[in-house]
């Protein structure tokens, strides 16, 4: 039976550059291990993550979605991640109204001199999502996904 | 999906970095099976020469027009490719690439899932490649100035390698006085020349020099704009002195009557006026008014050093003054504290009045310092033992977790100073000897010759309850020789802790200022540990001294010439290009809303308000995406980080295999 094995959530990642992609990156330099769940997507900023995005992940078959930003005050565009948390506040609330558990979805703060932390966290993160189990999102509602941005 | 594109995808092996927790074989075949790809190859190092000549080869033979490359992290080598598909004469940015070590081999040991994921991310790399663009980079002039901020011996160094290399150059102080800690040293290990006679020629030079623009008493802040020209904001404090009028005669600190102020640069232990000089050599030499220690400023009476001063230099009425200038480069070079011995209050320090901070120390064993040299007890009498705490603070789980390199050395010169003063019996408490530069180990074997004892084990404490006869009236330090196994109490009549350096206190706020990051430690984080020590993230911002981590003076000066060289390589280009990832506004589909434009935070957008469209000012913006993704009608695009092409990224993870 498959369900008999470990479920391995599946985890879409949107990782700032300057901070946490950079820090994900250190994580690598120190060869530090973590779970493979989270596969990530480098922007520029913590505030180009479009909560459509978090959404198309869902539609797409994630069981999760990570976003990681530099911590307040140290943005590279001096206040994107204040227009993310903004943006991620609002989005946990419309979560609940497509009945998905906002834990599902996180956002981190994680800089570049992080690695440690980055795994930490991912692992973390992985793990509350393995207990959440999967979400299936893409099968119960089929048309989200056509119905989404292109 | 159906394309024209013909996509070629090469993955790196990286030696074995990659290879061997990714099956690159299985990968490679997989990639075979991704729409669009026409050509898949692994090659052992992908960066090399001939890794390169694979791309552009077959982007010719097999009219490829796309290219994908599973390698590091894009943060390593984007530059490298986009460049050689460039070269294969395809547009640079139709290119993508796909980070399998940093962020897979790297971080993961169970083979099947890591190359598992390795697929996700080639198969999002494939798919995005698919749906971008063809972008111009924009190329912007350059001003061939730069900002040194900290006059240090790190910032002294870089300001006078740009200067003789014909540039302009700010240096920026926020003390009264360029020459930094150095300055304050008596000599420097391990040759023992005198701090000042190999400094004070460099500082002359700089206040002299007619391409440095010397400001102190200042500070930055604020920088906007971009690589190449960097707007800089400079507060200039009111020092209450004309330096244009003011000849530095020294009429009015001799005869300034509030004269018990406790000296900064003496550490406290020697007085200065309100109206001072930091010391005698003192670059630029001219005073400065302290407001909160004058007693014109205090009570509105006095006005003495006005009267005496000839050169009608003094000015009470003078006010901060804001200076804008544009840059093309800065060299961050703030330096370092060091840490307060007060927070570990087990060394006694404060509480006892012979136990001394490093800098301390270095005023009492100065020739130009309060006892011109002496080293003396509080009492005036000389001691007759002196222990030397090593790593206080430093390797300290609950103070510095680094090691801070310097303190070994300067504990070593202060136990030759004290031996070639006093001949008094000394003792170094240390946990290891770190010896690491250039005739360092061999100034540590001098030592040991000159009779000086080193027990190792970091001190426990320093007390003066005594225990046994000899210990009265003495200071105890108690520590455990790890050599012998057991806890020793040696009687000494001085301590001197060597506390570690640390991050400035106000590191966050410059960091902040510089747009930049700072290291676990507080210092500030260098691009590349090994192949960018002087660069940050943000190119034209470079970094100099103990504000990246501890340094000792030859290193600040090899960083300094460094970043000098960084500096003068960018703004010697007339012209600097930069990423193309700015926003647009289809006009077609905005509908007018301003969201965008409250939440740019460059004022990079404005309102047409007769077409009533919002419009993006190219130069002005710096490509966060943030007005994209606040955008409700999918006007604004960010070029390279498109909505669909972060999509087929989504897509791309989370098909299935």
């Amino acid at each position: 039976m498959e369900n008999q094995e470990r479920f391995e959530p599946r985890i879409v990642g949107f990782l700032c550059r300057w901070c946490t992609y950079t820090g994900a990156d250190l994580a690598g330099t120190s060869r530090i291990q973590y779970q493979p769940n989270v596969a990530a997507i480098r922007v520029m900023c913590s505030g180009r993550v479009d909560p459509s995005f978090v959404l198309k992940s869902f539609a797409e078959g994630a069981d999760g979605v990570f976003i990681g930003g530099c911590h307040p005050g140290d943005c590279h565009y001096s206040e994107g991640n204040y227009k993310a948390v903004r943006r991620y506040r609002l989005l946990l609330r419309m979560l609940g109204q497509f009945g998905i558990d906002p834990r599902r979805v996180r956002l981190e703060w994680v800089s570049a001199s992080e690695g440690e932390r980055y795994a930490e966290v991912i692992n973390e993160f992985t793990d509350e999502i393995r207990k959440l189990g999967p979400l299936e999102w893409n099968r119960e509602q089929p048309a989200v996904s056509e119905r989404s941005i292109a | 999906m159906s394309t024209n594109e013909r996509i070629g995808v090469y993955i790196c092996h990286c030696g074995s970095n990659i290879a061997q927790t990714v099956d690159c074989a299985a990968l490679t075949e997989y990639a075979k099976t991704l729409p669009g790809v026409v050509v898949a190859k692994e090659y052992k190092y992908m960066c090399s020469d001939p890794g390169q000549d694979l791309i552009k080869k077959d982007v010719a033979e097999n009219k490829l027009t796309r290219v994908v490359v599973s390698s590091c992290s894009p943060l390593m080598h984007e530059e490298t490719f986009r460049t050689a598909v460039e070269d294969a004469g395809l547009n640079r940015f139709l290119f993508q690439m796909s980070n399998i070590r940093e962020q897979v081999s790297w971080v993961h040991k169970d083979k099947v899932r890591a190359t598992e994921k390795a697929k996700k991310l080639l198969r999002a790399a494939a798919n995005r490649v698919l749906h971008q663009r063809p972008l111009e980079r924009r190329e912007v002039p350059v001003t061939p100035e730069v900002l040194v901020v900290g006059g240090g011996i790190a910032g002294i160094e870089a300001a006078l390698r740009l200067a003789d290399a014909g540039k302009k150059v700010h240096l920026v102080e926020k003390e009264p006085t360029i020459g930094g800690h150095m300055a304050r040293f008596d000599k420097t290990f391990p040759t023992l020349d005198c701090a000042a006679c190999i400094l004070t020629p460099k500082m002359v030079s700089v206040g002299q020099h007619r391409n440095i623009n010397l400001m102190v008493c200042s500070e930055v802040e604020e920088i906007s704009g971009y690589t190449g020209s960097f707007k800089v904001k400079i507060r200039r404090k009111a020092t209450c002195v004309d330096n244009a009028s003011c000849v530095g005669c020294g009429v009015c600190w001799e005869k300034c009557p509030a004269k018990k102020i406790p000296s900064e640069f003496e550490e406290g232990l020697a007085n200065r006026t309100a109206i001072y000089i930091p010391f005698p050599q003192a670059v630029p030499k001219r005073p400065v008014i302290d407001r909160d220690n004058c007693i014109y400023f205090k009570t509105g009476k006095c006005k003495v050093c006005e009267k005496f001063c000839d050169c009608k230099a003094i000015d009470f009425e003078q006010k901060d003054e804001v200076v804008e200038i544009t840059v093309g480069a800065v060299i961050a070079a703030t330096g370092f504290e060091t840490l307060d011995p007060r927070t570990l209050p087990r060394y006694g320090y404060g509480r006892f009045d012979n136990v001394l901070s490093p800098l301390e120390f270095e005023r009492l064993t100065n020739a130009s310092g309060p006892t011109a040299g002496k080293v003396l007890l509080k009492d005036g009498s000389v001691p007759k033992s002196v222990a030397i705490l090593h790593c206080i603070g430093s390797r300290d789980e609950k103070h510095l977790k680094h090691c801070s390199r310097v303190c070994c050395m300067y504990s070593l010169k202060f136990a030759h100073l004290v031996e070639e003063k006093t001949h008094a019996e000394i003792t170094n408490f240390y946990i290891d000897i770190r010896a690491f530069g250039k005739g360092y180990e061999e100034f540590y074997h001098r030592l040991l010759k000159e009779g000086v004892t080193f027990v190792r084990g970091k001190a426990a404490e320093v007390t003066n309850v005594a225990e046994a006869p000899e210990e009265k009236g003495k200071l105890i330090v108690v520590a455990e020789d790890t050599l012998l196994g057991k806890v020793r109490r040696v009687p000494v009549d001085m301590v001197v802790l060597s506390t570690g350096l640390k991050a400035r206190s106000d590191a966050g706020h410059m960091a902040h200022v510089l747009g930049i990051s700072r290291s676990a430690d507080g210092f500030f984080l260098e691009r590349h540990p090994k192949l960018g020590p002087v660069d940050t993230p943000t190119e034209g911002i470079y970094l100099a001294g103990a504000c990246q981590g501890p340094k000792d003076i030859p290193d600040s000066v090899a960083q300094g010439a460094a970043a000098a060289a960084c500096a003068l390589s960018l703004i010697d280009r007339t012209r600097v290009v930069l990423e193309p990832v700015t926003a647009e506004i289809d006009e077609k589909l905005c509908a007018g809303c301003k969201l965008c434009i409250a939440n740019c935070p460059y004022s990079a957008i404005e309102f047409d308000e007769t077409r009533k469209v919002s419009v993006v000012t190219e130069a002005l913006c710096k490509g966060c995406g943030t007005c994209v993704a606040t955008c409700p009608s999918g006007a604004a695009r960010q070029k390279n980080f498109e909505d669909a092409q972060i999509s087929s990224e989504i897509v791309g993870i989370l098909a299935s295999m």
